[in-house]
Protein backbone atom coordinates (compact mmCIF):
# COMPACT_ATOMS: atom_id res chain seq x y z
CA UNK A 1 0.00 0.00 0.00
CA UNK A 2 1.33 3.41 -0.98
CA UNK A 3 2.03 5.91 1.75
CA UNK A 4 0.09 9.16 1.45
CA UNK A 5 1.38 12.66 2.18
CA UNK A 6 -0.79 12.73 5.31
CA UNK A 7 0.86 9.50 6.50
CA UNK A 8 4.30 11.05 5.94
CA UNK A 9 3.26 14.21 7.78
CA UNK A 10 1.98 12.18 10.75
CA UNK A 11 5.22 10.20 10.86
CA UNK A 12 7.28 13.37 10.60
CA UNK A 13 5.39 14.84 13.55
CA UNK A 14 5.96 11.57 15.43
CA UNK A 15 9.69 11.85 14.70
CA UNK A 16 9.78 15.47 15.82
CA UNK A 17 7.99 14.67 19.07
CA UNK A 18 10.25 11.68 19.74
CA UNK A 19 13.28 13.86 18.95
CA UNK A 20 12.02 16.54 21.33
CA UNK A 21 11.58 13.95 24.05
CA UNK A 22 15.14 12.66 23.60
CA UNK A 23 16.67 16.15 23.47
CA UNK A 24 14.60 18.03 26.04
CA UNK A 25 11.87 15.94 27.63
CA UNK A 26 14.03 13.70 29.82
CA UNK A 27 16.53 16.23 31.10
CA UNK A 28 17.24 16.00 34.81
CA UNK A 29 16.54 12.28 35.22
CA UNK A 30 19.05 9.65 36.36
CA UNK A 31 21.50 7.95 34.01
CA UNK A 32 19.57 4.70 33.59
CA UNK A 33 16.12 6.29 32.91
CA UNK A 34 17.72 8.76 30.49
CA UNK A 35 19.46 5.91 28.68
CA UNK A 36 16.30 3.79 28.61
CA UNK A 37 14.04 6.60 27.37
CA UNK A 38 16.68 7.68 24.83
CA UNK A 39 16.70 4.16 23.42
CA UNK A 40 12.89 3.92 23.38
CA UNK A 41 12.17 7.28 21.80
CA UNK A 42 15.30 7.03 19.65
CA UNK A 43 14.06 3.80 18.08
CA UNK A 44 10.71 5.47 17.51
CA UNK A 45 12.44 8.41 15.83
CA UNK A 46 14.66 6.31 13.55
CA UNK A 47 11.77 3.94 12.74
CA UNK A 48 9.61 6.93 11.81
CA UNK A 49 12.32 8.29 9.51
CA UNK A 50 12.78 4.90 7.85
CA UNK A 51 9.03 4.56 7.34
CA UNK A 52 8.99 7.98 5.67
CA UNK A 53 11.94 7.03 3.44
CA UNK A 54 10.95 3.48 2.53
CA UNK A 55 7.19 3.48 2.94
CA UNK A 56 5.15 0.67 4.51
CA UNK A 57 7.30 -1.99 2.79
CA UNK A 58 9.77 -1.63 5.63
CA UNK A 59 7.19 -3.26 7.92
CA UNK A 60 7.68 -6.51 6.00
CA UNK A 61 11.23 -6.78 7.29
CA UNK A 62 11.77 -9.56 9.86
CA UNK A 63 13.68 -7.12 12.07
CA UNK A 64 10.45 -5.17 12.78
CA UNK A 65 9.42 -7.63 15.51
CA UNK A 66 12.76 -7.24 17.29
CA UNK A 67 12.80 -3.45 16.93
CA UNK A 68 9.20 -3.14 18.11
CA UNK A 69 10.20 -5.04 21.26
CA UNK A 70 12.86 -2.49 22.16
CA UNK A 71 10.36 0.38 22.53
CA UNK A 72 8.11 -1.04 25.28
CA UNK A 73 11.02 -2.75 27.03
CA UNK A 74 13.12 0.40 27.30
CA UNK A 75 10.23 2.70 28.21
CA UNK A 76 9.00 0.32 30.91
CA UNK A 77 12.55 -0.03 32.25
CA UNK A 78 12.79 3.76 32.54
CA UNK A 79 9.49 3.92 34.43
CA UNK A 80 10.37 1.07 36.79
CA UNK A 81 13.80 2.58 37.51
CA UNK A 82 12.21 5.92 38.34
CA UNK A 83 9.28 4.73 40.40
CA UNK A 84 9.83 1.17 41.68
CA UNK A 85 13.29 1.33 43.22
CA UNK A 86 13.09 -2.14 44.78
CA UNK A 87 12.44 -3.81 41.40
CA UNK A 88 15.17 -2.02 39.47
CA UNK A 89 17.71 -4.82 39.18
CA UNK A 90 15.07 -7.48 38.64
CA UNK A 91 13.42 -5.51 35.84
CA UNK A 92 16.76 -4.64 34.23
CA UNK A 93 17.59 -8.36 34.10
CA UNK A 94 14.12 -9.10 32.67
CA UNK A 95 14.56 -6.39 29.99
CA UNK A 96 17.96 -7.68 28.90
CA UNK A 97 16.96 -11.35 28.92
CA UNK A 98 13.61 -10.56 27.29
CA UNK A 99 15.24 -8.66 24.46
CA UNK A 100 17.86 -11.36 23.91
CA UNK A 101 15.20 -14.08 23.98
CA UNK A 102 13.02 -12.34 21.38
CA UNK A 103 16.05 -11.60 19.18
CA UNK A 104 17.33 -15.17 19.47
CA UNK A 105 14.02 -16.90 18.81
CA UNK A 106 13.40 -14.63 15.82
CA UNK A 107 16.88 -15.07 14.34
CA UNK A 108 16.93 -18.86 14.07
CA UNK A 109 14.34 -21.08 12.39
CA UNK A 110 12.12 -22.60 15.11
CA UNK A 111 9.04 -24.54 14.07
CA UNK A 112 7.18 -24.60 17.40
CA UNK A 113 5.34 -21.72 19.09
CA UNK A 114 8.27 -20.61 21.25
CA UNK A 115 8.92 -17.34 19.30
CA UNK A 116 5.27 -16.31 19.64
CA UNK A 117 5.14 -17.25 23.32
CA UNK A 118 8.34 -15.29 23.96
CA UNK A 119 6.92 -12.18 22.29
CA UNK A 120 3.64 -12.51 24.17
CA UNK A 121 5.45 -12.73 27.52
CA UNK A 122 7.90 -9.89 26.89
CA UNK A 123 5.36 -7.53 25.26
CA UNK A 124 2.73 -8.48 27.81
CA UNK A 125 4.84 -7.66 30.87
CA UNK A 126 6.40 -4.52 29.35
CA UNK A 127 3.07 -3.27 27.99
CA UNK A 128 1.22 -3.83 31.26
CA UNK A 129 4.02 -2.07 33.15
CA UNK A 130 3.82 1.01 30.92
CA UNK A 131 0.04 1.04 31.13
CA UNK A 132 -0.48 0.27 34.81
CA UNK A 133 2.43 1.99 36.56
CA UNK A 134 1.72 5.57 35.37
CA UNK A 135 -2.02 5.01 35.81
CA UNK A 136 -1.56 3.90 39.42
CA UNK A 137 0.90 6.71 40.17
CA UNK A 138 -1.53 9.25 38.74
CA UNK A 139 -4.50 7.71 40.57
CA UNK A 140 -2.87 7.58 44.02
CA UNK A 141 -1.59 11.13 43.75
CA UNK A 142 2.12 10.30 43.60
CA UNK A 143 2.24 12.05 40.23
CA UNK A 144 0.04 14.67 38.58
CA UNK A 145 -3.11 13.16 37.02
CA UNK A 146 -1.80 14.06 33.53
CA UNK A 147 0.91 11.44 34.05
CA UNK A 148 -1.82 8.89 33.27
CA UNK A 149 -1.31 9.89 29.63
CA UNK A 150 1.92 7.88 29.74
CA UNK A 151 -0.23 4.87 30.63
CA UNK A 152 -2.52 5.66 27.72
CA UNK A 153 0.57 5.81 25.48
CA UNK A 154 1.49 2.40 26.84
CA UNK A 155 -1.93 1.04 25.94
CA UNK A 156 -1.56 2.44 22.43
CA UNK A 157 1.89 0.84 22.16
CA UNK A 158 0.26 -2.45 23.05
CA UNK A 159 -2.35 -1.90 20.34
CA UNK A 160 0.35 -0.96 17.81
CA UNK A 161 2.41 -4.02 18.72
CA UNK A 162 -0.67 -6.20 18.38
CA UNK A 163 -1.50 -4.78 14.93
CA UNK A 164 2.09 -5.22 13.75
CA UNK A 165 2.09 -8.79 15.07
CA UNK A 166 -1.12 -9.47 13.12
CA UNK A 167 0.58 -8.07 10.06
CA UNK A 168 3.61 -10.31 10.54
CA UNK A 169 1.43 -13.36 11.23
CA UNK A 170 0.24 -13.20 7.62
CA UNK A 171 -3.40 -13.80 8.56
CA UNK A 172 -4.47 -10.53 10.17
CA UNK A 173 -7.93 -10.42 11.72
CA UNK A 174 -7.96 -6.77 10.68
CA UNK A 175 -7.23 -6.22 6.95
CA UNK A 176 -3.66 -5.17 6.12
CA UNK A 177 -4.86 -1.93 4.49
CA UNK A 178 -6.73 -0.96 7.65
CA UNK A 179 -3.69 -1.64 9.81
CA UNK A 180 -1.46 0.44 7.56
CA UNK A 181 -4.00 3.26 7.54
CA UNK A 182 -4.07 3.30 11.33
CA UNK A 183 -0.34 2.93 12.06
CA UNK A 184 0.92 6.52 11.35
CA UNK A 185 -1.89 8.14 13.36
CA UNK A 186 -1.47 5.60 16.14
CA UNK A 187 2.28 6.26 16.33
CA UNK A 188 1.67 10.01 16.57
CA UNK A 189 -1.05 9.68 19.20
CA UNK A 190 1.05 7.28 21.24
CA UNK A 191 4.13 9.54 21.12
CA UNK A 192 2.06 12.64 21.88
CA UNK A 193 0.60 10.91 24.96
CA UNK A 194 4.07 10.00 26.19
CA UNK A 195 5.52 13.46 25.60
CA UNK A 196 2.53 15.24 27.20
CA UNK A 197 2.46 12.79 30.12
CA UNK A 198 6.14 13.26 30.86
CA UNK A 199 6.07 17.05 30.40
CA UNK A 200 2.92 17.93 32.32
CA UNK A 201 2.67 14.95 34.65
CA UNK B 1 3.27 42.93 -23.71
CA UNK B 2 4.37 42.43 -27.34
CA UNK B 3 4.75 38.97 -28.85
CA UNK B 4 8.54 39.40 -28.98
CA UNK B 5 8.73 40.39 -25.32
CA UNK B 6 6.54 37.42 -24.34
CA UNK B 7 8.74 35.01 -26.30
CA UNK B 8 11.93 36.39 -24.79
CA UNK B 9 10.47 36.20 -21.27
CA UNK B 10 9.48 32.57 -21.88
CA UNK B 11 12.94 31.80 -23.24
CA UNK B 12 14.48 33.32 -20.14
CA UNK B 13 12.31 31.26 -17.79
CA UNK B 14 13.09 28.08 -19.75
CA UNK B 15 16.81 28.86 -19.56
CA UNK B 16 16.52 29.54 -15.86
CA UNK B 17 14.78 26.20 -15.34
CA UNK B 18 17.48 24.41 -17.35
CA UNK B 19 20.31 25.99 -15.37
CA UNK B 20 18.42 25.37 -12.14
CA UNK B 21 18.53 21.62 -12.83
CA UNK B 22 22.24 21.96 -13.68
CA UNK B 23 23.10 23.20 -10.19
CA UNK B 24 21.52 20.09 -8.56
CA UNK B 25 19.41 22.14 -6.14
CA UNK B 26 19.09 19.45 -3.47
CA UNK B 27 22.82 18.71 -3.33
CA UNK B 28 23.69 22.41 -3.45
CA UNK B 29 21.11 23.09 -0.74
CA UNK B 30 22.57 20.40 1.49
CA UNK B 31 26.13 21.73 1.05
CA UNK B 32 24.86 25.24 1.72
CA UNK B 33 23.21 23.95 4.90
CA UNK B 34 26.58 22.59 6.04
CA UNK B 35 28.13 26.02 5.43
CA UNK B 36 25.44 27.74 7.50
CA UNK B 37 25.88 25.09 10.21
CA UNK B 38 29.64 25.71 10.22
CA UNK B 39 28.97 29.41 10.81
CA UNK B 40 26.28 28.84 13.44
CA UNK B 41 28.34 26.18 15.25
CA UNK B 42 30.52 28.94 16.69
CA UNK B 43 27.50 29.91 18.82
CA UNK B 44 28.68 33.51 18.73
CA UNK B 45 26.38 36.48 18.18
CA UNK B 46 24.92 35.86 14.74
CA UNK B 47 25.27 38.70 12.24
CA UNK B 48 22.27 38.25 9.93
CA UNK B 49 23.69 40.42 7.10
CA UNK B 50 26.97 38.46 7.23
CA UNK B 51 25.09 35.16 7.30
CA UNK B 52 23.07 36.25 4.25
CA UNK B 53 26.05 37.35 2.17
CA UNK B 54 27.94 34.22 3.19
CA UNK B 55 25.01 32.05 2.07
CA UNK B 56 24.71 33.93 -1.21
CA UNK B 57 28.42 33.71 -2.03
CA UNK B 58 28.57 30.06 -1.03
CA UNK B 59 25.46 29.26 -3.07
CA UNK B 60 27.01 30.88 -6.15
CA UNK B 61 30.39 29.17 -5.70
CA UNK B 62 28.84 25.72 -5.17
CA UNK B 63 26.46 26.24 -8.09
CA UNK B 64 29.36 27.39 -10.27
CA UNK B 65 31.42 24.29 -9.53
CA UNK B 66 28.41 22.02 -10.16
CA UNK B 67 27.73 23.67 -13.52
CA UNK B 68 31.41 23.33 -14.47
CA UNK B 69 31.19 19.65 -13.56
CA UNK B 70 28.14 19.29 -15.82
CA UNK B 71 29.98 21.16 -18.57
CA UNK B 72 32.95 18.82 -18.53
CA UNK B 73 31.01 15.58 -17.96
CA UNK B 74 28.34 16.13 -20.61
CA UNK B 75 29.67 13.16 -22.61
CA UNK B 76 29.61 10.81 -19.59
CA UNK B 77 26.16 12.03 -18.59
CA UNK B 78 24.87 11.38 -22.12
CA UNK B 79 25.83 7.69 -21.78
CA UNK B 80 24.05 7.14 -18.47
CA UNK B 81 20.29 6.60 -18.28
CA UNK B 82 20.06 8.49 -15.02
CA UNK B 83 21.70 11.63 -16.35
CA UNK B 84 21.17 11.67 -20.12
CA UNK B 85 18.26 14.10 -19.86
CA UNK B 86 20.33 16.77 -18.14
CA UNK B 87 20.32 19.90 -20.33
CA UNK B 88 24.09 19.82 -20.86
CA UNK B 89 24.05 16.14 -21.82
CA UNK B 90 20.97 16.27 -24.02
CA UNK B 91 22.23 19.30 -25.94
CA UNK B 92 19.38 21.59 -24.81
CA UNK B 93 22.10 23.93 -23.61
CA UNK B 94 25.23 24.45 -25.69
CA UNK B 95 28.61 23.68 -24.16
CA UNK B 96 29.75 27.28 -24.58
CA UNK B 97 26.63 28.51 -22.81
CA UNK B 98 27.14 26.14 -19.88
CA UNK B 99 30.85 27.02 -19.61
CA UNK B 100 30.21 30.77 -19.70
CA UNK B 101 27.46 30.71 -17.10
CA UNK B 102 29.45 28.29 -14.92
CA UNK B 103 32.51 30.54 -14.96
CA UNK B 104 30.47 33.71 -14.44
CA UNK B 105 28.69 32.28 -11.40
CA UNK B 106 31.98 30.93 -10.08
CA UNK B 107 33.70 34.30 -10.40
CA UNK B 108 30.79 36.03 -8.72
CA UNK B 109 30.68 33.52 -5.86
CA UNK B 110 34.39 33.16 -5.19
CA UNK B 111 35.03 36.86 -5.80
CA UNK B 112 32.29 37.84 -3.36
CA UNK B 113 33.66 35.38 -0.81
CA UNK B 114 37.15 36.92 -1.04
CA UNK B 115 35.68 40.39 -0.56
CA UNK B 116 33.76 39.22 2.53
CA UNK B 117 36.88 37.73 4.12
CA UNK B 118 40.11 36.64 2.39
CA UNK B 119 40.58 33.41 4.38
CA UNK B 120 36.91 32.50 3.94
CA UNK B 121 37.32 33.23 0.23
CA UNK B 122 40.41 31.02 0.07
CA UNK B 123 38.53 28.07 1.61
CA UNK B 124 35.60 28.61 -0.77
CA UNK B 125 38.02 28.72 -3.70
CA UNK B 126 39.72 25.54 -2.44
CA UNK B 127 36.32 23.80 -2.52
CA UNK B 128 35.76 24.93 -6.11
CA UNK B 129 39.33 23.99 -7.13
CA UNK B 130 39.16 20.48 -5.64
CA UNK B 131 35.79 19.84 -7.23
CA UNK B 132 36.37 21.23 -10.70
CA UNK B 133 40.09 20.85 -11.32
CA UNK B 134 41.21 17.90 -9.16
CA UNK B 135 38.04 15.80 -9.09
CA UNK B 136 36.28 16.55 -12.38
CA UNK B 137 39.02 17.47 -14.83
CA UNK B 138 41.87 15.35 -13.49
CA UNK B 139 40.81 12.25 -11.56
CA UNK B 140 37.18 11.28 -12.14
CA UNK B 141 37.87 9.33 -15.33
CA UNK B 142 41.16 7.88 -14.07
CA UNK B 143 40.59 6.42 -10.60
CA UNK B 144 37.78 5.51 -8.24
CA UNK B 145 39.75 7.29 -5.51
CA UNK B 146 38.67 10.56 -7.08
CA UNK B 147 35.77 10.56 -4.62
CA UNK B 148 38.22 11.39 -1.82
CA UNK B 149 38.96 14.69 -3.56
CA UNK B 150 35.28 15.19 -4.29
CA UNK B 151 34.78 14.60 -0.57
CA UNK B 152 37.40 17.18 0.39
CA UNK B 153 35.65 19.64 -1.87
CA UNK B 154 32.31 18.84 -0.24
CA UNK B 155 33.86 19.43 3.18
CA UNK B 156 34.91 22.97 2.33
CA UNK B 157 31.55 24.77 2.78
CA UNK B 158 31.27 23.76 6.45
CA UNK B 159 34.91 24.71 7.03
CA UNK B 160 34.33 28.01 5.23
CA UNK B 161 31.33 28.81 7.42
CA UNK B 162 33.30 27.99 10.56
CA UNK B 163 36.31 30.04 9.38
CA UNK B 164 34.10 33.05 8.76
CA UNK B 165 32.62 32.75 12.26
CA UNK B 166 35.81 32.18 14.27
CA UNK B 167 38.34 33.90 12.03
CA UNK B 168 40.67 30.97 11.48
CA UNK B 169 41.10 27.26 10.83
CA UNK B 170 40.91 25.29 14.09
CA UNK B 171 40.31 21.77 15.35
CA UNK B 172 36.51 21.95 15.48
CA UNK B 173 36.37 23.26 11.92
CA UNK B 174 38.59 20.41 10.75
CA UNK B 175 36.49 17.85 12.62
CA UNK B 176 33.31 19.20 11.04
CA UNK B 177 35.00 19.08 7.65
CA UNK B 178 36.12 15.51 8.44
CA UNK B 179 32.54 14.56 9.26
CA UNK B 180 31.34 15.74 5.85
CA UNK B 181 34.38 14.22 4.13
CA UNK B 182 33.60 10.78 5.57
CA UNK B 183 29.85 11.16 5.13
CA UNK B 184 30.30 11.70 1.40
CA UNK B 185 31.46 8.11 0.63
CA UNK B 186 28.37 6.82 2.49
CA UNK B 187 26.32 8.90 0.11
CA UNK B 188 28.23 8.48 -3.17
CA UNK B 189 29.22 4.82 -2.79
CA UNK B 190 25.66 3.70 -2.09
CA UNK B 191 24.76 5.68 -5.20
CA UNK B 192 27.50 4.01 -7.25
CA UNK B 193 26.22 0.59 -6.12
CA UNK B 194 22.68 1.50 -7.15
CA UNK B 195 23.77 2.78 -10.56
CA UNK B 196 26.76 0.47 -11.10
CA UNK B 197 25.64 -0.45 -14.63
CA UNK B 198 25.29 3.18 -15.63
CA UNK B 199 28.81 4.01 -14.44
CA UNK B 200 30.21 0.92 -16.19
CA UNK B 201 28.49 1.94 -19.43
CA UNK B 202 30.08 5.37 -19.22
CA UNK B 203 33.49 3.93 -18.33
CA UNK B 204 33.75 5.82 -15.04
CA UNK B 205 35.85 3.88 -12.51
CA UNK B 206 33.96 3.35 -9.25
CA UNK B 207 34.65 1.42 -6.07
CA UNK B 208 32.18 -1.34 -7.00
CA UNK B 209 33.77 -1.80 -10.44
CA UNK B 210 37.34 -1.65 -9.10
CA UNK B 211 37.16 -3.45 -5.74
CA UNK B 212 33.82 -5.25 -5.88
CA UNK B 213 30.60 -4.82 -3.91
CA UNK B 214 31.82 -6.41 -0.68
CA UNK B 215 34.77 -4.07 -0.26
CA UNK B 216 32.63 -1.10 -1.23
CA UNK B 217 30.09 -1.99 1.44
CA UNK B 218 32.86 -2.33 4.03
CA UNK B 219 34.19 1.11 3.05
CA UNK B 220 30.68 2.55 3.41
CA UNK B 221 30.38 1.10 6.91
CA UNK B 222 33.83 2.33 7.93
CA UNK B 223 33.31 5.84 6.58
CA UNK B 224 29.93 6.02 8.35
CA UNK B 225 31.58 5.14 11.65
CA UNK B 226 34.22 7.83 11.18
CA UNK B 227 31.64 10.42 10.04
CA UNK B 228 29.40 9.71 13.03
CA UNK B 229 32.36 9.79 15.43
CA UNK B 230 33.60 13.09 13.95
CA UNK B 231 30.19 14.70 14.36
CA UNK B 232 29.95 13.39 17.93
CA UNK B 233 33.41 14.65 18.93
CA UNK B 234 32.80 17.99 17.19
CA UNK B 235 29.49 18.25 19.06
CA UNK B 236 31.24 17.66 22.40
CA UNK B 237 33.99 20.17 21.59
CA UNK B 238 31.45 22.76 20.44
CA UNK B 239 29.69 22.24 23.75
CA UNK B 240 26.22 21.36 22.49
CA UNK B 241 23.66 20.57 25.18
CA UNK B 242 23.47 17.01 26.54
CA UNK B 243 20.02 16.52 24.98
CA UNK B 244 21.28 17.50 21.54
CA UNK B 245 24.19 15.13 21.99
CA UNK B 246 21.75 12.32 22.85
CA UNK B 247 19.82 13.07 19.70
CA UNK B 248 23.02 12.98 17.65
CA UNK B 249 23.87 9.61 19.18
CA UNK B 250 20.40 8.26 18.28
CA UNK B 251 20.62 9.47 14.68
CA UNK B 252 24.22 8.23 14.34
CA UNK B 253 23.11 4.82 15.62
CA UNK B 254 20.55 4.69 12.81
CA UNK B 255 23.28 5.49 10.30
CA UNK B 256 25.60 2.84 11.73
CA UNK B 257 22.89 0.18 11.83
CA UNK B 258 22.01 0.78 8.19
CA UNK B 259 25.70 0.75 7.25
CA UNK B 260 26.20 -2.59 8.97
CA UNK B 261 23.04 -3.87 7.32
CA UNK B 262 24.59 -3.10 3.91
CA UNK B 263 27.58 -5.24 4.88
CA UNK B 264 25.81 -8.18 6.51
CA UNK B 265 22.38 -8.14 4.86
CA UNK B 266 22.96 -6.39 1.56
CA UNK B 267 19.94 -5.66 -0.61
CA UNK B 268 18.73 -3.00 -2.99
CA UNK B 269 16.32 -1.75 -0.34
CA UNK B 270 18.90 -1.45 2.41
CA UNK B 271 21.25 0.31 0.01
CA UNK B 272 18.58 2.80 -1.01
CA UNK B 273 17.50 3.45 2.56
CA UNK B 274 21.12 4.13 3.59
CA UNK B 275 21.47 6.57 0.70
CA UNK B 276 18.35 8.47 1.72
CA UNK B 277 18.95 8.25 5.45
CA UNK B 278 22.53 9.53 5.07
CA UNK B 279 21.27 12.75 3.45
CA UNK B 280 18.63 13.24 6.10
CA UNK B 281 21.18 12.45 8.82
CA UNK B 282 23.59 15.09 7.57
CA UNK B 283 20.87 17.72 7.29
CA UNK B 284 19.50 17.06 10.80
CA UNK B 285 23.01 16.88 12.30
CA UNK B 286 23.84 20.24 10.79
CA UNK B 287 20.70 21.77 12.29
CA UNK B 288 21.48 20.24 15.69
CA UNK B 289 25.05 21.54 15.71
CA UNK B 290 23.71 25.00 14.96
CA UNK B 291 21.35 25.11 17.94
Amino acid sequence: MKMTSIDRLLLLLTGLLAGYQVAVGINGLGTVPITAYTIGFGVLLVAGLLLIILGFDVLDSPIVVIVSTIIPLSLSLGLVWEHLASYRTLYLIFAIIGFLAVSFTRSIPIKNKLPTIMIAIVHGIAGMTIFLLPSVLAANGTRHPVFALVGLGGALIGLGGLLLSFLKAGKPIVPRETILKIIPGLFLLMTACFVAGFKFG
Amino acid sequence: MTATAKTSSMTLSVKFAQFWTLIKPLQTGLLLATGVAGYMSAHAKVSIPLLLVMSASLFLAISGSTIMNMWHDHDIDAKMKRTQKRPAASGELSRAEVFNVGMLITLLGVGWAVVIDPLYGLVVFAGWFFDVVVYTLWLKRRTCWSIVWGGISGAMPILAGRVLAVGGIEMIGLLLAGAVLFWIPTHTLTFSIKFANDYNAAGVPTFPSTYGMETTRAVIALSSIIAAASIGVAGVMIGVQAGILRLLVVLSSGLLLLSFATVFRPSERVNFSLFKYASLYMLISMILLSI
